[in-house]
């Protein structure tokens, strides 16, 4: 277990409580605005101070207030991305780049700074001033100037929220290759599920505050007791297929044990597996073949439990070939289908985005 | 002088700054009002004070003397310390704003990079504030240079010694026929200050441009 958290701290009327211990690897950080994510990053961080906690990362100690430790941010080793990049005006791209370098910690690899440049593609803003940057441009220069000053753990703050839908697709693209190239391990913070599905790999949900569970993003995501989590409007599942290429209509094809699915999106290649994340929004549910029906991805599916209700809606989870899938219907569609755990059901998936 | 009275009391003022803006403690507002006092109080109340504590008799003139063998009293660095106490306040006050004015999220952002404190303030913080530094030394310079009651209380004025540019023009025009030399002092006064001006200013354009912000 990489880092253990066990925190309380109270500013005005919210209070934040979090008693977790997270993996290595890319986690994510969920919960609705105000749920205590960005304060939960700055005091893993050190730029605030807790009321009372104790972290600790790969054993060492970070904050412990019970003995009156706390280690100054500088010297903790760890990198922010903040949702508004903060690169530093008064230098250029190169030596905001080139910052934590000179001033902190130095990474061992002589390679990485080229390597980021590649990775991120800043090969042409170098010279350029951050006022000059578009906001995906600079976030991309914030991502690579903190994984160049050598940290030990990486904590994204949002970084996609400035951004318009376009610019955040491209940004997820360059994050999910750093993600995939970096072995800095990762607390990444958003309110945007598919996002999270996309680059993570653990979970950690809060909500008002209060770490309410913590663990492998598909076990998560196929709870109904998470009502921060299954109750959402992005609440979804993630599905495991393979891909078969480009359909001569231009949708991606898959293939998955219960069915097969064509999908719109960036083509991927033929014999490639996939993780699809569906939204609950997205599945219908029918008995036997539905006939003729708009929806052409159809999915056997075999009901596994069905959730309780809140405001005429609940949420049912299927069991499709081995992979959870949940759907949101509402309380009358359980009755009259007579939805109960066991019976055989047709799942109708609207649509899904691509997932890590 | 003017000028020594302004690099001498720059890193005091800088730091005083950095304190009144960044920290929180008490007794804050005491320190605020102690630096701003030469601001409101006459000059000659100033340059009193001073002379008590810095002259040949004061405890700190005698105990400076008696040490160090260096006495402020009837010298040209007992101008220049006058001077600087007066243009304190106005350096502290313009230092202040602009470090205020610093995002201290990028402070922040530099923290998280590994950059020890000293270094964010070297490398982050003093440049971004710059241009009220530049400010604020001209203004103390101004004010230095222009420094009356409290150096004539302090340390008299003496020609050549410890006689300010105002100190002069003012013997000047007490002589019969002094005017021509008392206009010609103006002159240089009003030279020196619009330089001192245009300088900064052009200081000022050259940082903001090179922060990447329209002027």
């Amino acid at each position: 277990m990489s880092l253990q958290l066990d925190l309380r701290h109270r500013q005005g009327e919210f209070e934040l409580r979090v008693v977790a211990e997270i993996p290595d690897g890319v986690t994510g950080v969920f919960g609705a605005s105000g749920a205590g994510k960005s304060t939960l990053l700055e005091i893993v961080a050190g730029l605030r101070r807790p009321h009372q906690a104790r972290i600790s990362f790969h054993g060492d100690l970070l904050c412990d207030t019970e003995r009156g430790l706390w280690l100054p941010a500088h010297c903790r080793g760890i990198g922010y991305v903040f949702q508004d990049s903060r690169l530093f005006p008064h230098l250029t791209v190169s030596d905001n780049l080139d910052f934590g370098r000179r001033h902190g910690r130095a990474p061992r690899d002589p390679g990485l700074r080229g390597h980021m440049i590649e990775l991120l593609g800043l090969g042409a803003l170098l010279h350029r001033p951050p006022s000059s940057l578009s906001g995906g441009e600079r976030q991309r220069v914030a991502i690579a100037r903190a994984l160049l000053s050598g940290p030990r753990l990486l904590l994204l703050d949002e970084p996609c929220a400035s951004l318009d839908v376009p610019r955040r697709e491209e940004l997820i693209g360059y994050l999910a290759a750093v993600c995939a190239a970096s072995s800095v391990p990762m607390l990444y913070v958003s309110h945007s599920l598919p996002e999270i599905a996309r680059l993570a790999q653990q979970l950690l949900l809060l909500e008002d505050g209060q770490a309410r569970a913590c663990g492998p993003i598909n076990e998560l995501l196929g709870r109904l007791d998470l009502p921060g989590l299954s109750g959402t409007d992005e609440a979804g599942t993630v599905l495991t297929a393979l891909s078969t290429g480009v359909a001569g209509d231009g949708l991606n094809t898959y293939r998955h044990p219960a069915g097969e699915l064509r999908l719109p999106g960036n083509p991927v290649a033929a014999g490639q597996p996939v993780r699809l994340l569906i939204r609950a929004r997205d599945v219908s549910l029918a008995i036997g073949d539905p006939g003729q029906l708009s929806i052409r991805n159809r999915l056997a599916a075999v009901v596994l439990e069905v959730g309780l209700a809140h405001t005429g809606l609940c949420e049912v989870l299927l069991d499709a070939a081995g992979d959870r899938l949940l759907t949101r219907v509402t309380m009358e569609t359980v009755r009259e289908l007579g939805l109960e755990p066991g019976r055989q059901v047709t799942a109708l998936v609207k649509s899904a985005s691509l997932s890590q | 002088m003017a000028a020594w009275a302004t690099l001498v009391s720059l890193p005091p003022g800088i730091a005083v700054a950095w304190v009144l803006a960044r920290c929180q403690f008490p007794g804050k507002l005491l320190l605020d009002v102690l630096v701003h006092l030469p601001l409101v109080m006459p000059p000659v109340v100033t340059g009193y004070l001073l002379l008590i504590a810095f002259g040949r008799q004061g405890t700190l003139g005698a105990l400076l003397e008696n040490t160090l063998g260096f006495s402020f009293a009837f010298n040209w660095t007992g101008a220049a310390l006058a001077s600087s106490i007066m243009g304190f306040p106005l350096l502290v006050r313009s230092v202040r704003l602009s470090i205020e004015s610093v995002d201290s999220g990028l402070e922040q952002a530099a923290t998280t990079l590994g950059a020890h404190p000293v270094w964010v303030l070297a490398r982050i913080t003093l440049p971004l504030a710059l241009p009220g530094i530049l400010a604020g030394a001209v203004l103390c310079f101004a004010k230095a240079l222009g420094e009356f009651g409290a150096t004539i209380t302090f340390v008299s004025n003496i020609p050549g010694l410890t006689q300010t540019l105002p100190g002069a023009i003012y013997n000047a025009i007490q002589l019969p026929d002094g005017e021509a030399a008392a206009l010609r002092l103006t002159g240089v006064a009003i030279a020196l200050s619009v330089t001192a001006l245009l300088a900064s200013e052009w200081l000022a354009r050259r940082v903001r441009r090179r922060h990447g912000r329209a002027p």
